[in-house]
């Protein structure tokens, strides 16, 4: 299946990847490759297969309704690119 | 005793023995590293200080009589192992300024049982290579021939082994990532059962199908670092409650009775006559151990490295979202808005083929396609676990070659992600269906290292390793080293 440099726009731009026009033919084609690749897939017929999701078909852990985390926010924002009074910081975005 | 060409196993005993300090070992692979890594480009960090440091705790708590086996033997960490205080890159430009504000589980593991941290070691950029190649950090070479590949995703961890720069290296299999690297340096390596080492601070590539696991010069020594990092881990939602267990317990030579399996599917034309040469003597080998050797079937085989990839990019591309420029990771300079911020911090932090993967997982995931890519590819992954579960109805082990071919030239496949693709051609199966497998030398092919393939059933490892072992009781290709380096050592 053929991937335009269009959708590949569309594409980059659910995944918030900023795509210029100049490379978009070139990850079109890439991308065709691939799909073209896992459509093998299709050469057999998986009617009635149960989906997996997941080796071991786990569940869920369940724990206590408990407070177990600690304050930890100065640590974990000590990574942050910028921060302010324990606030993350970004551009404007209610004018 | 040539200290850089010496098991873990046998380290520890002579540390054990007061033969040597941890500090003296220690300094000799850091000396080594300064030697031969600006050649070979394993290490993203070398974390010479607190080496000393732990190697320093490590011989007090020797003489206070409450050393373990592995307390004081020097390791290399895959540097997607997060480690409170100092860079963990996952080679990516993305994460090229993250000091990690706490340790991984494994870290914690490994700190607990008193081992020393060398350096944080160079890998694909997010893990997602067969080659090396896409590290921020620049690739990897391999210590057998510097103009070829390691191997990846953990190939700085395998190079490091393979090179002497450490005795031991965590690595991480998603499609391959120990096993192949392994197998083109011609180590050791194991990826556990899925669940086994917990992901607890292990950068996310592919929640489903990531899981970290031991490297190392032979089995005795995985089976000493296997029983460090395995565990149940609350902080891990798809950790397995196990009962702790020693897996050097039931190292033996005997595989009386053993029943291996070979897949036909894995004996394709796909594979290089070289590789499929030593890979069925070593498999006559372990039938002249005692162990009954027949045919098994993995019917979908050739249908796991298409599912794995639309699995792997679907799961990469949801795990992934998390690097927004907002709270950690690179960011972009004056971004003139939000959705600015985000994209162009994205674009500029991730290298193209973590792009390539992103857009893919999107795409397979977006309206309209979901259930033609992803519902498939999981109807796929049901399929090739039930061959294997058909399988080990009638086999214990299920023997075959690592890889296609030996360690490939740098550059060989760049701009054909297909075809690298393809160098997984053994190995993803065994992540879909979550089993312990490994990677053991069998031989060379022109002067390049074979990696032997073994397959287990869920939560086998112990009888994985014990076959490894037998194997290299009677054998000494996990013994050579590469006489290339000599030229660097002077």
């Amino acid at each position: 299946m053929a991937v335009t440099p269009d959708e590949v726009s569309r594409i980059a731009t659910l995944a918030r990847l900023a795509i210029d026009q100049t490379d978009a033919p070139y990850y079109a084609t890439q991308l065709s490759k691939i799909l073209e690749f896992v459509a093998q897939m299709n050469s057999v017929d998986t009617s009635g297969v149960q989906p997996m999701a997941h080796p071991l078909d786990a569940k869920s852990r369940l724990r206590d309704d408990a407070i177990t985390e600690v304050d930890q926010r100065a640590l974990m924002q000590s990574v942050a690119p910028a921060v302010e009074e324990g606030l993350y910081l970004v551009p404007r975005v209610i004018e | 005793m040539d200290l850089h060409a010496t098991s873990a196993a046998v380290l520890s005993k002579a540390l054990a023995a007061k033969q040597i300090s941890s500090v003296e070992l220690t300094k000799t692979y850091l000396e080594r590293i300064g030697r031969l890594n600006p050649s070979l480009n394993t290490l993203i960090t070398v974390c010479e200080e607190l080496a000393l440091e732990q190697a320093q705790a490590a011989d007090t708590r020797r003489a206070n009589g409450a050393a373990g086996r592995l307390t004081g033997i020097p390791y290399v960490n895959k540097d997607i192992f997060c480690t409170k205080g100092i860079l963990t890159t996952c080679a990516s430009k993305m994460l090229a300024n993250f000091v990690a504000p706490y340790d991984a589980h494994v870290v914690e593991k490994l700190n607990a049982a008193g081992m020393v941290m060398l350096g944080k070691a160079n890998m694909d950029e997010f893990a997602m290579g067969s080659s090396n190649e896409t590290s921020h950090f620049g690739a990897v070479r391999n210590p057998w021939d510097l103009e070829r590949v390691p191997g990846g995703s953990s190939g700085g961890s395998a190079a490091a082994i393979a090179a002497g720069l450490a005795p031991l290296a965590t690595g991480t299999d998603t499609g391959g990532s120990i096993r192949q690297p392994a197998a083109f340096c011609g180590i050791s390596g194991l990826k556990p059962t899925y669940g086994r080492v917990s992901r607890y601070g292990m950068v996310a590539f592919a929640s489903s199908l990531d899981q970290g696991g031991p490297m190392a010069r032979d089995a005795e020594d995985l089976a000493l670092m296997l029983t460090e990092l395995a565990g149940f881990d609350e902080r891990d939602s798809t950790s397995a409650d196990c009962a702790p267990e020693d897996f050097t317990s039931q190292l033996n030579s005997d595989l009386r009775g053993l029943r291996i399996g070979l897949p036909m599917q894995f004996f394709s034309a796909d594979l290089t006559p070289g590789v499929e040469e030593r890979v069925r003597h070593a498999v006559d080998v372990l039938q002249r151990l005692g162990a009954e050797v027949r045919e098994v079937c993995l019917r979908h085989a050739n249908l796991a490295i298409p599912a794995y990839y639309v699995i792997a990019s679907a799961e990469c591309s949801s795990n992934l979202s998390r690097y927004d420029g907002v709270r950690f990771g690179h960011r972009c300079e004056d971004p003139s808005d939000l959705t600015d911020l985000y994209r162009r911090s994205r674009s500029e932090g991730f290298g193209e083929e973590v792009k390539r993967r992103i857009l893919v997982g999107t795409y397979a995931l977006s309206a309209g396609y979901y259930d033609a890519y992803y519902g498939k590819a999981q109807q796929i992954r049901r399929l090739v676990q039930q061959d294997f579960a058909e399988a080990f109805e009638t086999v214990d082990v299920i023997a075959g070659p690592a890889t296609p071919q030996t360690a490939f030239e740098l550059g060989a496949f760049s701009a054909k992600p297909v075809d690298m693709y393809l160098q997984d051609i053994y190995t993803t199966a065994v992540n879909l269906a979550g089993l312990p497998a490994m990677s053991i030398p069998a031989g060379f092919s022109d002067g390049l290292p074979v990696g032997l393939q073994l397959i287990g059933n869920l939560f086998d490892e112990g009888r994985l390793l014990r076959t490894a072992h037998a194997y290299q009781q009677f054998t000494d290709w996990h013994l050579q080293q590469p006489a290339g380096l000599k030229k660097l050592e002077s």
